[in-house]
Formats: structure tokens, sequence, C-alpha cells
């Protein structure tokens, strides 16, 4: 057993050798963030009186989900055999909408941890993870966590996970964050098997952006990886995408809190402030050089961020619009992934069409929005990016149906995904139904362990983006975990559902779907509407259509009686009340032509009755 | 009268009005309604300040109840009197409950001679109890006519006995038409209440009642929808699933026969639910209500009006009572309207009757106001010749839907 380390080893005068970089794989709720606070208790870089549940998850979101949205990177003195050691953690994201961030985070380091709860197994997102780091040559240290449980099954997973990356069940390690077991074992794991980073001291700089995040008073801190040379204070310094130059006005390494440094050599893992106040001009995987003696080559592995999934967020109360548009570009400073621009519905009025990396992405940004900003919001079912060719040859890219061209439509391509179910094999039929009836296509099947298998589908984007994951768990009792990269797009026969209120379109009710779901979702829409639209002083029909074909229809009856019999001396006060009531409430409807309808109307339609726990992938 | 009372301003121990219920009160009619909070049985769909014999003692009993009565009314007499509002005698009285008929016709008889004695009654005023068919006779409204009273309201609701039984009316239909004659004899005006919509009724069941209630040749006739207030035995047992719930539908249909059938019958819509057989048979006393009109109400739990001044007595009647046996006002609560909060509750009122409201008082701008009235002609709610002569007057389907059309034309 090591004692904690007596000296760090001093930022910007590190040798490489004594340097361990290494992030955690590990599903939602395996306990990834409790071991790495504990792990910056044993270090000693948190007193344990400072030490809050989940130091490293800043935003209280995370906190309260108990998932990283944001990466981190911690350094950590940790002494074996009488020499300190330098150990970086770099806190992965660990969810499939964030797989970039991850690939990146996973490229600023040289081993993993792969963190697997005793009780439950590998899930789908650590299983695409861990390829992923191992597509990087990263050395793997698996270890299962939680193993105070009494439901901890030890001896099936460390099975399992021997079999997913070679070599003897023995050699898992079987920690506890909760209790702190094993947890000294695996920080001298980490320092005897991982390698220590390797690169050429005196070549130009470069430096590899894994995370990029903004703070209210310093502005944007860019997290990076000296992958060669050094960087230093006030020294000017280029992104390599955009050639934009910045002065570095901070450079330091976190332990946990910011400490400023003389530097970051080689193989070291740190944060860079140059005063930009958008994430945008430092974004992840970008290479940063010294623009004194700039690299030629960039380092490999940059993608711009691509929004995949897109919905309409509105004000509940239109005059909240304003704020709604200061709250997106205050997000849009922290997040380079969301996109958005402004977007006016007939229905809801004024608000914004959001473009998100998947679906936790949106309810996670959403929730965010509501909780800081104080908005009440309405947002639309979730969109995919369809590519429309009309016959004149002319492109339109739809990320909402109401953008969907009126004109003689020649192609449409929709977006693709190859998904990866893992889950119990007594599952598999009731997935293989799921997938089929979303047009899937089955790309294999493997068994993980005797009774655990990965299953492969190749599914339209659309198909997965509103309740699929929903379905998935309840068809397999919560076992299904599920993960999806995009895989190119397809020419599909979509079309596009209108929903008619007393013959007025509905914008936000409109669906782009395949031709076979439409009159589904058009018997759907209507019914759902019929129940939840009050009775009006007239008929009401509801018609769902395709251009100018009727293929659903239903009707909510005129209301006929809205009167108080009785309005007598002592029921005057009561009902001038009750008036004023509901005058206040219909300043809620929104009119649809002639149609009063309640703003829950809008939000009960927009959602599904099993999508309330969506986030919680 | 519902046993929910609003929420309002404290209101002060002398029971002093403000300045401006005096404004303008020689243009205004004056009148007294007098609660009496008795029943022989509480009737499960009934949520009114109301109770059975034996339930109260002290002032608050029944036989000390005329007394306590007369005690709110010397005391009213005095409140107005020193707000500075004019002397004006009563344009009409009404009793109503709870049963008033439980008390001894004398009894009635005394409170309206205190008030006669107090305020003086206009020559031809109008002076009506209510009464159950069970507890009158040819002697006790004999006595109450010479007594005064012009006009009886009989709570007949339905003739159909197991419509009865739902409500837990306890009179025999039978007994309607000989009490009908009595007061005839007695030379009183008649009035027949009827309550629509009952769980179990049929449409049947309701042609049935308004055809017997209309071959009694009533003067008037109240047709009122059954409402399920919270609270109620009845509605206790609708939410346990032992009788049906209520159906707008339905109620719309029953109303419509009603019209039809007391319509043909020669009588008259003065109100939503409301007809008379001459516009003179029409119940002035409720059209003071509409028309916003000076009432002072008298018993626990009765509502008052003075000149944009609404308030409320205490609610039980032995607090009632107790109250003014101290010499305190018996008001638990009241408001102070202004002047748009007046707006609003004329238009809500007058809306409700045949004469209508004036369309050019109603002001607003955009789809409020009298633009509103154009929809609402188009929508079948407002007949158009009235409106042509600047009157909002609804129709048969306006008046069915009269809350929706007074939301439409409020200012926003």
């Amino acid at each position: 057993m090591s004692p904690m380390a007596r000296t760090a080893p001093v930022p910007a005068a590190t040798d490489p050798a004594i340097i361990r970089n290494f992030c955690i794989i590990a599903h939602i709720d395996h306990g990834k963030s409790t071991l790495a606070d504990r792990m910056l208790q044993y270090t000693g870089v948190v007193q344990s009186r400072d030490m809050k549940a989940q130091y490293l998850d800043r935003m209280d979101i995370e906190r309260e989900r108990g998932i990283t949205i944001k990466s981190q990177a911690v350094r950590m003195p940790w002494e074996l055999d009488g020499t300190s050691y330098a150990l970086n953690m770099i806190d992965t994201p660990g969810h499939v909408d964030f797989t970039y961030e991850v690939s990146r985070s996973l490229a600023a380091c040289e081993g993993a941890i792969l963190l697997v709860d005793a009780a439950q197994g590998i899930e789908a997102q650590t299983l695409a993870n861990l390829y992923l780091a191992m597509e990087n040559n990263l050395t793997i240290i698996p270890v299962l966590n939680k193993i105070d449980l009494p439901a901890a099954q030890p001896e099936k997973y460390a099975a399992e996970l021997a079999n997913l990356i070679g070599g003897d069940p023995d050699d898992v390690l079987r920690v506890s964050g909760k209790t702190g077991m094993g947890v000294e074992a695996l920080l001298d794991k980490i320092v005897r098997d991982l390698p220590a980073p390797v690169g050429d001291p005196n070549a130009p700089a470069r430096a590899m952006i894994f995370d990029s995040v903004y703070d209210t008073y310093r502005g944007v801190v860019t997290y990076v990886r000296v992958v060669d040379g050094m960087l230093h204070p006030r020294e000017r310094i280029q992104m390599m995408s955009t050639r934009a130059t910045h002065e570095l006005l901070e450079i330091g390494v976190s332990s946990p809190e910011p400490t400023p440094s003389k530097g970051l050599g080689v193989g070291e893992v740190g944060y860079l402030i140059t005063g930009v106040k958008d994430v945008r001009l430092s974004k992840v995987g970008d290479t940063v050089t010294n623009l004194a003696k700039p690299a030629t080559e960039s380092l490999p592995g940059y993608a711009d961020a691509k929004p995949m999934v897109f919905s309409g967020l509105y004000p509940l109360d239109g005059t909240d619009y304003p704020v709604l548009r200061d709250a997106l570009e205050k997000l849009m400073l922290n997040d380079a992934a969301l996109v958005y621009e402004p977007e006016t519905s007939a229905a809801l009025g004024f608000g914004f069409r959001v473009g998100f990396l998947g679906l936790l992405h949106l309810e996670i940004t959403r929730e965010r929005l509501e909780r800081e900003y104080k908005l009440d919001l309405i947002s639309t079912a979730p969109n995919v990016e369809y590519e429309v060719t009309l016959e004149d040859k002319k492109v339109v890219h739809v990320t909402n149906p109401s953008e969907y061209p009126t004109g003689k439509v020649a192609e449409v391509r929709e977006p693709m995904v190859s998904a990866t179910i893992l889950a119990p094999n007594e599952f598999v039929g009731a997935i293989m139904e799921l997938c089929q009836s979303r047009r899937g296509v089955m790309g294999g099947m493997d068994y993980l362990s005797e009774d655990r298998v990965e299953i492969r589908y190749r599914l339209p984007l659309a198909e997965i983006v509103f309740d699929f994951f929903d379905i998935l768990k309840s068809k397999t009792r919560g076992y299904g975990s599920l993960d999806w990269k995009a895989d190119g797009d397809q020419v599909a026969d979509l079309v596009k559902v209108d929903i008619m209120l007393q013959g007025e379109q509905v914008d936000a009710f409109s669906a782009i779907t395949h031709r076979d779901k439409a009159y589904a979702y058009g018997v759907m829409m209507t019914g759902k509407l019929r129940e939840l639209i009050p009775r009006q002083q007239f008929e009401v029909p509801i018609q769902a259509a395709i251009g100018s074909r009727i293929i659903a229809r239903e009707s909510i009856r005129a209301i006929r009686k809205d009167v108080l019999a009785k309005c007598y001396g002592g029921d005057i006060t009561r009902k001038r009340k009750l008036l004023e009531k509901q005058k206040e409430g219909k300043k809620r409807m929104k009119m649809v032509g002639r149609v009063e309808v309640p703003q829950e109307a809008f939000i009960a339609a927009l959602t599904t009755d099993e999508s309330k726990d969506k986030a919680k992938k | 009268m519902p046993s929910v009372l609003p929420l309002g301003d404290p209101a002060p121990p002398d029971g002093l009005l403000p300045a401006q219920a005096a404004e303008g009160a020689d243009q205004r009619a004056f009148g007294l309604y007098v609660h009496i909070p008795f029943c022989a049985v509480r009737c499960g769909y009934c949520d009114f300040n109301t109770y059975t014999a034996t339930e109260l003692g002290g002032g608050a009993s029944q036989d000390a109840y005329a007394a306590t009565a007369i005690a709110e009314v010397n005391f009213a007499a005095a409140v107005l009197k020193e707000t500075g509002l004019p002397e004006r005698p009563l344009s009409t009285v009404f009793f109503g409950g709870g049963t008033p008929t439980l008390l001894p016709a004398e009894d009635l008889a005394r409170i309206l001679t205190a008030a006669i004695a107090a305020w003086g009654l206009q020559p031809g005023a109008e002076v009506t109890t209510e009464a159950n068919p069970d507890s009158v006779t040819p002697e006790s409204l004999q006595l109450l006519a010479d007594a005064g009273f012009t006009r009886v309201s009989f709570g007949m609701q339905s003739a159909v006995p197991h419509v009865l039984k739902v409500l837990d009316r306890t009179h025999t239909p039978s007994r309607v038409p000989e009490a009908v004659r009595w007061a005839r004899n007695a030379g009183l005006a008649v009035s027949l209440d009827l309550i629509y919509g009952t769980p179990g009724e049929s449409l049947e069941d309701w042609r049935y009642s308004l055809e017997t209630a209309l071959s009694y040749a009533p003067d008037h006739i109240s047709a009122y929808a059954l409402i399920v207030e919270d609270g109620t035995k009845l509605a206790a047992q609708i939410r346990r699933g032992e009788v049906p719930g209520i159906d707008d539908d339905d109620h719309a249909a029953k109303y419509e026969l009603a019209d039809e059938l007391i319509s043909a019958a020669g009588l008259a819509w003065y109100e939503v639910s409301n007809w008379s057989r001459t516009p003179d048979q029409a119940c002035r006393h409720n059209l003071a209500y509409w028309r916003g009109d000076d009432w002072w109400g008298i018993g626990p739990g009765a509502h008052s009006h003075v000149g944009g001044v609404r308030w409320w007595n205490v609610k039980h009647p032995t607090a009632y009572a107790n109250r003014l046996g101290a010499g305190v006002s018996p008001a638990a609560g009241r408001e102070t309207l202004d002047t748009e909060t007046r707006n609003v509750e004329r238009i809500m009122l007058e809306a409700r009757l045949n004469s209508g409201l004036d369309i050019p008082s109603l002001g607003g701008l955009g789809d409020t106001g009298r633009h509103a009235v154009a929809g609402l002609i188009a929508d079948g709610l407002v007949d158009p010749a009235a409106a042509f002569h600047g009157r909002l007057v609804l129709t048969l389907k306006g008046r069915l839907l009269a809350d929706a059309v007074v939301r439409r034309i409020l200012p926003d």
C-alpha cells in the first residue's frame, strides 16, 4: 500500500516518465464520479472535509442526475516505490450524445480504467467507449466497482470483462468507490501498468484540446494535453484549424482548483486561458501550437461537432422570447455543439429551432434553460435533418417539418445510425421486433457471455430519437442498453403529415414520417388532440393530411352548455371571481384560427407517455 | 346561496358603509332578502346555508329566529341611515332559504311587519316567500297574504318520484296542485321551481315534469340545471359511482325542451333560468340583483349589496345570533367594487336578461367589447334584430352559452 506523495512533481518541470494520463470509462450510474472523488481524497488533492459528493461535476444538473456532461482534468500526485508520480485523471462524459468529446478525451490518455458495476455488468455505451479506447491503443485496466453491494456478482462480470479485453478474470481489480476499498491498489496499478507519455520536447509545440468550458469570470477555459514541445504563459498561440491566434494569459493545472504554472511540457495535462468568450473559438479536437514557432501538422482526429437532432423551443409566455434568446446565447458560450436559429410557428409564436447532439443533450439544455433562466418552455417533437431533392434538382435541408418543400419531390434522404444494443439473451426476440418495426436492418449479433448478447442494427436516426429508448427499456425490463453512432444516410419513402384544426394547419403538429407510418401518425395525433382540446362553441374538425389528401379525421363536438344556472345575490361575487379566473386562463390559450388550444394540449400532444424518463439513458 | 363565503376585506363591527354606497342611491331600487336557515331534512344536492330544526339552539333556534332576524332589520335601518342613504321604501322583499315556511306563518309575518315598520313598502311592492309544498296549509297561506305577501314560489323540482328521491325531496307530487290552488285562493301569485338534469332523469321524465308544472298554470317558472356542489351528499354519491354524473349535453337538451314547452304554454323567458306569463309577473326582486340595485340580506350567510359595496354575513346561525345579540354587525367580510369591477358585474348579469346589454356601453378594443358582437351574431349566440337596435340579447343557443358570451365581450 502506497502512502500519499510527500512531494508532488512540479508542472512544467515534470519528466514524462513519471506522468500517467488516464480516463475512466463507465456507464452512467456505475460509480465513476464516486471513484474519482475517492482518488482525489486518497491522493490528498482534496481534503476530506472539503469533499462534496461528485466533486468534479460542476453543474447542479450533473450532480442531481449523477451524470457527467462536461469532462474535467485533475492532476494528482501519487508515490510508488519512492518515486512521486503525476497522475492526470481525465473525467469523460459518459453519454452517447457526446461520443466525439469522449473520443478526444481518450486521445489525451495512454490508459483507461474500464469501470463496471459488479451488480450490473457492462452496458452498451461503455462497450462502445471501450472499443473507442482500444482503437486508440489505450492500455485498459478492468475494474469492478460496488463490490460491497449484496447483489454484486464479481466472478460473473470479471469473466465477462476478461472475455472482452482478453486476460485473466483474476486480473480484474475489485473496488468500492463508496468505502474506498481497493482504490489505493488501483492507483498503484495505474502507475505500474500504464505507459508514460512519449513526445518530442524540442519539436514545435502541439497540444490537443479535449475540452473547452466557459467560465463567467475567466472566459473560456481550454483543457489541453501537450504532445510535443512546451507552452508558456504570455506567448501567442494559434488554433491550427481556424488559424486564430490568442495570447496565453494563464496556463496551469487543476488539482482540482486551477493552479497557474510556468508552462506545460510533453505529456502534461492542464488548462489555458486566453480571454476569449466563446467556446467556438477554442474547439474540442483542435491543435494548439506556438505562433512564433508553429507546428506544420496538426494532431489527427479533429472534427466539427454536428447536431443530429432538432427541436423547436418556444417560451410558454411569448413575452419571454428575449429571455430565451439571451439564455441560448449564454449556453452557446459553453456548448460548442449547440446551434440555433430563430423560428416562428403560427401556433407557438416566436421561438428557436435548436440543434442537439442527441436527446439527452436536448433534455439537459431544456432543463438548464428552465432552471437557470426560469423559463417555461414548449419543445416540439424532435426531428432529424432530411435532405430533400426536388424535381428541378434543387436540394433543401429540412430540420423542421414546416420547411418541407411543397414542390415536386424527387428524393428524400434521411440520416442513418448504426446502433448497438446489449441485453440478456431472453430479450433478443423483443429487441428484434422493435428494431424491425423501426425499419432497422440487422448487422449482426454476438454473445458477450453466456446470457448476454450484443445486437447490431442499422436504423434511421428518426426512428430512434423519439421514444425508441423508452420502449427498449420497457421491452427488456430495464436491462437493455443502447449506443449509436452516425452512419451515413439513405433514400427513404418519406412524407409530411399535416394536422389541421378547423382547416387551419398547426405547424407544431406536422411530422415527416415514412409513408407506411403516416396513417398511424395521423390517427394517433388526431385522436390525441380530440382528447386534449376542450370543446369550443362550434364544432372543430381535426384532420391529418398528406398534401391535400385527408388520411385521418376526428371531430370535437361543439359545447352546448356553458352557463351557470343560478346567479342570484349570493352568487355574484363568486361568479365574478370565477369569470376573472377563466379570463386569465384564456390568455394562456394559443389561438389556432378561432380554436382556443390550451398550452397543456401542446405539451401533452408533443410528448409521449413513456418519455418522462427519457434523459436517464 | 352557496354556503362557501367569498374571500373579501374585513367588515367593520359597526357595519358602517363607505361613502361610495350612498352615491346615486335615489336612482336605485331598495329590496330586502330574508334568509331562513331551516329545513325539515337536508336535501342531497343542496349546499345552501341551512340546518335541520334540531341542529341549533339559543338565539339561532327556530323559535327565536324571528326575533334575531328582526334585530338585524333594525340594525340595517340604523346603518343605512348613518351611512347617509336616503330613506327608500322597500320595492321588493324575498324570503328564501332553507324552507321559510318551516317557520310559523306568524313569524314570517312578524319579520315582514318589522321591515315595513323600518322602511315602509312601495305601493305595489312584490313580497315573495319560497315554500315547500309540504309545509303550507290554506290557513298559513292566507295568513301570509293578509300580512302583505303577494307571491309564493314553490319548490316543486320534479313531478317524477324517482327523481325526487335522488334529490331527497320529501313531498309527494300530488301535494303541489293543492298548494297552488290554496295560494291562488289566498290571492297570491304562484311560481314553481323545477330542477333538471338530476342523475337518472330521462328526457321524458323531464318532459313529464314540465307538462305537469304547466298544467297548474303558474304565473312564473324557474328551471335550474342541477349543480352538483362540492361537499354535498350527491357529489359524494357521484364520486363513488352510486349515481351517474352530470352531462352538460343532457342539460342543454333539457333546457331547450324547457324553453320550448314553457314558451308554448304562453310564458316568456326574461332571464336564463326564468320565465313569466307577463312581463309584470317576472320576479322583480331577482331582477334587482341582475340590474345592480340595492338590497340588504338578513340572516346567516346572507349577502347584501348597496352602491357597489357587497358584504356577506357570518355563516353559522349561532355566530350570527351572538353578533346581533352583542350589537355587532354580523358581516363576515365585504368588498368595495371599483368602476371597472362594477362594469364587469354589470355585463355578467345583464347579459342574462331578455332586456339585454347596451352595446355602445361595451366599449373595448380589438376583438372584445362591442367589436365581438358581430362574431357572436355570426355564431348564432346573439339576436341580430336586437343588436341592430343597440341591445345585446342572447338567442336560445346564446343563453346556453351565456358565460362564454360574457368572456368574449368582457374587456381584456
